[in-house]
């Protein structure tokens, strides 16, 4: 964890002119411009229905633009190399947690033994250890979240990209996540694409926050936070997470 | 406590009816053709017993074959229906035709076709039909209800056709399957004993043959055995596939796994 992290690195995704337009006629998307850098982690804000989860999935490949282009800059768009959290744990209920965490490298033709190892990281990184042979019904809401990010970076993706994975929680539970998905991202080396409704959470998780507005979703303002990792409870008390907080705000309710 | 009463009521109030009835045959003087008292019932069961057994055995194979066979063409059929829309909007209406047209009234035809001397072959085709259409709907409905974040995650990871189906569709498909081969498991015997009424014994007589043999001799008690060992033979297939159900889903399904208080 350095204050390099704040800094950003190559370009690694470049989001033009995008537009989105659904079959029935709704307009989700126009003109995104947005370059996501490699090792950021940069924040999608905006409130409910504005596009933001739309965005993530034209970036994550789950669907075409209607207009403009998703350009993977540091090479083609590596194969398995975007690891997804959605807004809920959507893990297998008939798998157990190790199952579930597994599933990536199974699916990408590695055997159990040989990946267990992998999976067993994994499972360590989110502290699940101990709940690798439970089943997702006999974990509460925070500890399937884990689990489902423990899927997520199994596979060691480029690019993790994050849909209101806590949105459902309660506050402590929250907190206590994205305190341990910033330690995660210094160790792992990877970018995130993180959306959220949370100003909160935005501002105090990354290092750029991209504000949208509503109808059809739009970017209204990158903001860049500039404050050091690790960032903790002094962070969230100082007057430049409140200036930034006053600062995404005022550009969300414009 | 509770799983004692759950047993000890049933057969408490089965106690009562069969003691009620007696007395009544007895009380009434009824005759044993029209009513024959439970003893006697008992007594034909245990006279005829060979044969009763034997035709038991003949409907139970009929049953768990045609099961079986509605099963794999059920579940195949759906993964195609799941795989492509067309297939899926072609076959339903005939699915459903199948299903709505009485089994007596194909069954002339369908012994026709298979030829007379094939009876067994005719009663497993019917009582198929007659378990094929739960089957088919109830896993079409199941692998259609994949959670589509699930979906998009598995779209991601690169799986394949295969992969997909053998890892997300079918275990989500399994509950709703588990609930049709319940419903299946006593249509294909219902449509096996029907089958045999219409189209006549096969090889052996079954069950269903041996009321309808019974009934012409006015042999009421052995066709009251028969009858006994039909509602046996339905109660250990439903008791069988709910165990089945039980075993697969008791770690993960809330229909099954012990509620947390």
């Amino acid at each position: 964890m350095s204050a390099a992290r704040g800094s950003r690195g190559r370009p690694l995704i470049r989001v033009e002119a995008v537009g989105k337009r659904y079959a029935d006629g709704t307009r989700a998307l126009r003109g995104i411009d947005l370059e996501v850098a490699e090792g950021e982690f940069l924040s999608v804000l905006g409130p409910s229905g504005c596009g933001k989860t739309t965005l993530l999935r034209l970036v994550a490949g789950l669907g075409e633009p209607s207009e403009g282009r998703i350009d993977w800059l540091a090479g083609a768009r590596p194969e398995r190399g975007i690891g997804f959290v959605f807004q809920d744990p959507t893990l297998m209920p008939w798998a157990t947690v190790f199952d579930n965490v597994f599933l990536p490298l199974r699916l990408a033709g590695r055997g159990r033994r040989d990946a267990a190892g992998d999976v067993e990281a994994a499972l360590a990184g989110v502290g699940l250890t101990a709940f690798a042979t439970s089943y997702p019904r006999q974990l509460s809401g925070g500890m399937r979240m884990r689990a489902s990010i423990a899927r997520a970076l199994v596979t060691r993706p480029t690019l993790l990209l994050m849909d209101e994975p806590f949105a459902a929680l309660d506050e402590i539970t929250r907190m206590r996540l994205d305190d341990d998905l910033l330690e995660l991202w210094a160790a792992g080396g990877w970018t995130v694409l993180f959306v959220t409704h949370s100003v909160y959470e935005a501002v105090y998780l990354s290092t750029r926050v991209a504000v949208m507005g509503p109808r059809p979703g739009h970017v209204r303002e990158l903001i860049d936070n500039p404050a050091p990792y690790p960032r903790g409870e002094a962070f969230r008390g100082s007057a430049e997470y409140e200036a930034l907080r006053r600062a995404a705000m005022a550009d969300l309710a414009a | 406590m509770n799983a004692a009463l759950r047993v000890l009521v049933p057969l408490a109030l089965c106690a009562v009816a069969l003691g009620l009835w007696e007395w009544a045959v007895w009380w009434f003087e009824v005759p044993k053709f029209v009513l024959p008292p439970p003893s006697l019932v008992y007594r034909a069961l245990v006279a005829d017993h060979a044969a009763l057994l034997a035709s038991t055995w003949i409907t139970l194979r009929i049953t768990v074959l045609a099961f079986l066979a509605a099963l794999v063409a059920g579940v195949a059929l759906a993964v195609l229906a799941a795989r492509s829309r067309i297939v899926e909007i072609g076959i339903f209406p005939y699915a459903v035709i199948l299903q709505v047209t009485p089994v007596v009234a194909i069954a002339p035809l369908v012994l026709i076709w298979v030829g007379i001397e094939h009876t067994d072959r005719a009663l497993l085709i019917l009582a198929s039909v007659v378990a094929f259409f739960p089957i088919l709907s109830n896993a079409t409905l199941g692998l259609n209800s994949v959670d589509h974040d699930l979906r998009d995650l598995f779209q991601l990871a690169g799986a394949t056709g295969w992969q997909r189906l053998r890892l997300l569709e079918l275990p989500a498909a399994l509950p709703y399957l588990l609930g049709g081969m319940k419903i299946s498991g006593g249509l294909a015997l219902i449509g096996a004993v029907v089958a045999e009424f219409v189209a006549g014994s096969a090889g052996g007589s079954g069950l269903a043959w041996r009321i309808v043999e019974s009934a012409n001799r006015l042999n009421i008690p052995r066709m009251f055995a028969a009858l006994f060992l039909l509602s046996a033979l339905g109660v250990a297939i439903f008791l069988s596939l709910a165990g089945l159900e039980a075993l697969l889903l008791r770690r993960w399904h809330d229909s099954a796994a012990p509620r947390e208080r």
